[in-house]
C-alpha cells in the first residue's frame, strides 16, 4: 500500500518518501519513537501515522491491541480461559487440585518413578478426551508419541471398557446416539487414538515439527501426549549445550501448537537423582533449564504405600497434593478401605 | 530413519546443495541444529530454513496407525497375539498371554533365585513348534557369566515335554536352535550385535536373552553414567521378546526416594541408616529402571520364593509363589497376592539364602 494513500498531511507524506519509507509495510515493525526521530516529527503524530500501518495480514476478531499485533489484554483473556473446559482425569481428588482437569492450551509436564503410572495416566487422558464435554472430556480425539514402547494396546482396551461401562451406568449415553458420536463403544476409543511410535531423538524432534501440519488436517485432536520426552535425550548425548536447545527448541514448539490449535499437551518425563541440600534427592530428569520449559508440572510420588499427584509448578494452582489409584479399571480415586487383599 | 540423506528428501536443489557443501548429509545432521545455528551455517534467512526444516522433518516424521488397527494387527499377524507364554499360567494372565514382544522384560533378584531357571525355560518354550505353544524359532541367548548348562535344559525340556524330547532327533533339534553367545566384553557384545542384527532380521531368531545385562556392563560404566543401554533401540520395533536379567546390590545411603517437596520425613529415612545394609535395589540404577518396560522381582520371603510384577503397564502389582523343579519353575498359586506401596519395588532376600550358595544346575 502506497504511503501516498494514507490520511495525513502532505508535509507527513513528504518527510516519509523523504526519509525512505515508500511503503507502509516497511512501516509495520517500528515504535513510534523511532519514526519521530527518524522524521523530525512529534511522537504523538508519529502514532497517527502508525496507526495505519498494516499488521501482520491477520485480522484480529479477538479485539486484539492495534498497534502490537498478536497482544491481547489480560481482560480478553479472562474470559476466553473461562471458556476452556479441561479434560478429567477420572480421579476426582487429582481433577479437584487442578481445577477441574488437564487444561487446554498449555504444556503439563508429568514426572515420577518408574512405575508410579505415568503411562496410565496418560492413557487416561487419551481415552477421557474423547469423552463428550459434559462428561469431562472434549469430544476430540488423541495423539500419542511412544517413546519407550510402554504402549501396550490391550491395557488400552481394558481402559476404555471401563470408560464406557462407565458412562453407561451414569446413563451419560443412551443406546440411541447422537449423530457426532460414531456409538462409542469401547473400540471406537481406540479408533480416535493416533498412535505414533519414535525410535530416535531425530525422529522425535521431526515429528514435532511436522505436528503443526499434521494437526491441520486433523482438527479434531485435542490432546498430544508424550510418553517420555525423556527417553531418547538420555541416550548419546555429548553436547548437553545442544540437547539443551534442542529442548527448548521443542518445548517452545509444542507450546505454540497448544495456543494455535486449542489443545492440551502432556508430556511425561522420567527421574534422576541431584545433589542439593547436603544430600541425594529426586527430581525429574533433563535438567534445570527444561524444568522451565513447561507451563505445569506435577510429580506423581510414593507417599507411604499410597500414590500422590503434587502440583510441582503452575502459574495459576496452588501447590497440593492428592490420592490417587491406578487400578484394572485405569485411574481412579484412591479408596483407602476398599484395597483387596488376599490371604495365603 | 534418522541417517537418511537430504539428497533424497526432494529439497530445492539450492538448498539440498547448500546443506551438502557444510556437511549437513543426513536428517539427523539437519535436525539436531536448531533454526539459528542452520541459518548461520547454511547463510539462509529464516523463512528458508523453516520450510526445508518442515520439509525434511515431514519426510523424517515415523507414520502412524489408530490404536484400534494396532490391536488387530497383535492380534492378527503376531503370533500369539504378540505375547510369548511362559508356562505359568498366573503370570501369564497378569500379563495378558505372557512376555509381550518388542519391549524389555527384566528379570531382577539375589543370586541363585531362579533367573537362569526362568531363563532356560523361556528359551526352551520358543524354540518349541507351534503346536505346543512354542514360537518354532531360534534363540539367541547371551550368556555372561557362563550360567548356561545344557545339561539342564535337556532335563527340563524332557520333564516339561516328554512326548517331545523322547522322540528321536527333537531334543538334538531343540538345543539346536538356541545360540548361546560368551562374549567377554561389552566390546565384544556390541560387534557380535551386529550379526545377531541380521539374524533378527530374517526372521529366524523370535527370542532375545541377556543373562545378565548387569554383568555385561559392569565395571565399563560409574553409577548414574548415560549410555547404559548398549541395545539401542532398533531393536524394540523387530517385535521379538527381549528377556534381561539383572542382579541386586544393596541400598547405599546415595540412593533416595524422596523429592525436595517431601523434606520432612527425610530425617526419619537418614537416622534409620542400619535399614541400608539389608535392603537391596536393582543394580544399574534408576535410569534403566525406567528403560524397561516390565520388571519381574524374583525375592523369598520368610523362605519362599516369589515372582512379582512390580512393573508392567498392563498388570496390577502382584506376587506370585514358585518353586524350582526338575521341570523348570512351577506356580504354587495362580491367584497372586496384592501387593501395594513401597512393597512393590522393594526386592526382599532372606539372610541366609544368601549364605547358601545354590548350584543353578541342581533342581531344588
Amino acid at each position: 500500500m502506497e504511503v501516498g494513500r494514507l490520511p495525513i498531511s502532505a508535509a507527513l507524506k513528504g518527510k516519509l518518501v523523504s526519509a525512505g519509507y515508500t511503503s507502509l509495510s516497511l512501516l509495520s515493525s517500528l515504535s513510534p519513537s523511532h519514526l519521530a526521530r527518524d522524521l523530525n516529527i512529534s511522537e504523538n503524530e508519529a502514532l497517527d501515522i502508525l496507526k495505519h500501518a498494516p499488521h501482520d495480514g491477520r485480522i484480529d476478531t479477538s479485539g486484539g491491541h492495534h498497534i502490537i499485533s498478536g497482544a491481547q489484554t489480560a481482560w480478553d483473556m479472562l474470559h476466553e480461559e473461562e471458556l476452556l473446559t479441561r479434560i478429567t482425569t477420572s480421579s476426582v481428588d487429582i481433577d479437584n487440585i487442578l481445577g477441574g482437569g488437564i487444561s487446554c492450551r498449555e504444556v503439563t509436564e508429568i514426572g515420577g518413578v518408574p512405575g508410579i503410572g505415568k503411562t496410565q495416566l496418560g492413557i487416561q487422558l487419551a481415552v477421557n478426551v474423547q469423552l463428550p464435554v459434559h462428561c469431562g472430556g472434549l469430544g476430540g480425539k488423541a495423539i500419542y508419541i511412544d517413546t519407550e514402547g510402554s504402549f501396550m494396546v490391550e491395557r488400552v482396551l481394558q481402559i476404555a471398557e471401563a470408560c464406557w461401562d462407565d458412562m453407561l451406568a451414569n446413563n451419560a449415553i443412551s443406546q440411541n446416539v447422537h449423530a457426532g458420536q460414531v456409538g462409542m463403544q469401547p473400540k471406537d476409543f481406540l479408533e480416535n487414538i493416533l498412535y505414533f511410535r519414535v525410535c530416535s531423538y531425530t525422529e522425535q524432534i521431526a515429528l514435532i515439527n511436522y505436528l503443526d501440519k499434521f494437526i491441520s488436517e486433523h482438527r479434531d485432536v485435542k490432546i498430544v501426549v508424550v510418553d517420555s520426552i525423556t527417553f531418547h535425550f538420555r541416550q548419546d548425548f555429548e553436547d548437553m549445550a545442544l540437547r539443551t536447545r534442542l529442548l527448548s527448541g521443542m518445548a517452545l514448539k509444542l507450546m505454540k501448537l497448544a495456543k494455535k490449535f486449542c489443545l492440551a499437551v502432556v508430556l511425561l518425563n522420567q527421574v534422576t537423582t541431584k545433589y542439593a541440600e547436603g544430600s541425594f534427592q529426586l527430581t525429574l530428569a533433563l535438567g534445570d533449564s527444561w524444568s522451565h520449559a513447561c507451563t505445569n508440572r506435577i510429580i506423581l510420588y510414593w507417599n507411604g504405600n499410597e500414590r500422590y499427584a503434587y502440583i510441582d509448578k503452575s502459574p495459576s494452582l496452588r501447590s497440593a497434593s492428592a490420592p490417587y489409584a491406578v487400578t484394572a479399571r485405569g485411574i481412579r480415586n484412591n479408596v483407602s478401605n476398599c484395597k483387596r487383599i488376599k490371604l495365603m | 530413519m534418522a541417517s537418511r540423506l537430504i539428497s533424497e528428501m526432494g529439497l530445492p536443489k539450492s538448498i539440498a546443495n547448500v546443506f551438502a557443501a557444510r556437511s549437513i548429509k543426513t536428517a539427523k545432521d539437519a535436525l539436531s541444529l536448531t533454526e539459528f545455528d542452520l541459518m548461520e551455517l547454511a547463510d539462509m534467512g529464516l523463512a528458508e530454513v523453516t520450510s526445508a526444516l518442515a520439509h525434511i522433518s515431514e519426510r523424517v516424521s515415523p507414520p502412524y496407525q489408530t490404536a484400534l488397527s494396532l490391536l488387530e494387527q497383535r492380534i492378527q499377524n503376531e503370533q500369539l497375539a504378540g505375547h510369548l507364554p511362559t508356562g505359568l499360567k498366573g503370570l501369564d494372565e497378569a500379563l495378558f498371554g505372557g512376555i509381550p514382544f518388542g519391549v524389555i522384560t527384566e528379570l531382577v533378584g539375589p543370586a541363585g533365585i531362579g533367573k537362569t531357571q526362568f531363563c532356560l525355560k523361556l528359551s526352551l518354550l520358543a524354540s518349541l513348534p507351534t503346536r505346543h505353544g512354542g514360537l518354532d524359532a531360534q534363540v539367541i541367548y547371551i550368556d555372561v557369566e557362563s550360567k548356561f548348562s545344557s545339561k539342564r535344559l535337556i532335563e527340563i525340556g524332557a520333564q516339561s515335554f516328554p512326548e517331545i524330547f523322547y522322540t528321536r532327533g527333537m531334543a538334538q533339534e531343540m538345543a539346536g536352535r538356541i545360540l548361546v553367545l560368551r562374549p567377554a566384553s561389552l566390546a565384544e557384545f556390541t560387534e557380535s550385535l551386529q550379526q545377531i542384527k541380521l539374524l533378527l532380521l530374517e526372521r529366524r531368531v523370535k527370542l532375545l536373552v541377556i543373562d545378565s545385562m548387569a554383568a555385561l556392563t559392569s565395571g565399563e560404566f560409574e553409577h548414574g553414567a548415560s549410555k547404559i543401554n548398549p541395545l539401542g533401540w532398533h531393536i524394540s520395533f523387530l517385535k521379538i521378546p527381549i528377556v534381561v536379567t539383572n542382579q541386586v546390590r544393596s541400598q547405599s545411603s546415595d540412593d533416595t526416594w524422596r523429592y525436595n517437596f517431601q523434606v520432612g520425613t527425610r530425617h526419619r529415612d537418614l537416622e534409620d541408616t542400619s535399614k541400608y545394609d539389608s535392603q537391596l535395589i536393582a543394580a544399574l540404577g534408576i535410569h534403566w529402571a525406567h528403560a524397561v518396560t516390565i520388571r519381574l522381582i524374583l525375592e523369598t520371603i520368610s523362605g519362599e520364593r516369589f515372582i512379582k510384577v512390580a512393573k508392567s503397564p498392563m498388570s496390577p502389582a502382584l506376587a506370585f509363589p514358585f518353586s524350582i523343579t526338575s521341570s523348570g519353575i512351577s506356580l504354587l498359586n495362580d491367584d497372586g497376592i496384592e501387593v501395594v506401596g513401597q512393597e512393590i519395588s522393594t526386592i526382599h532376600c532372606d539372610g541366609d539364602y544368601l549364605i547358601i550358595k545354590l548350584d543353578p544346575q541342581m533342581p531344588q
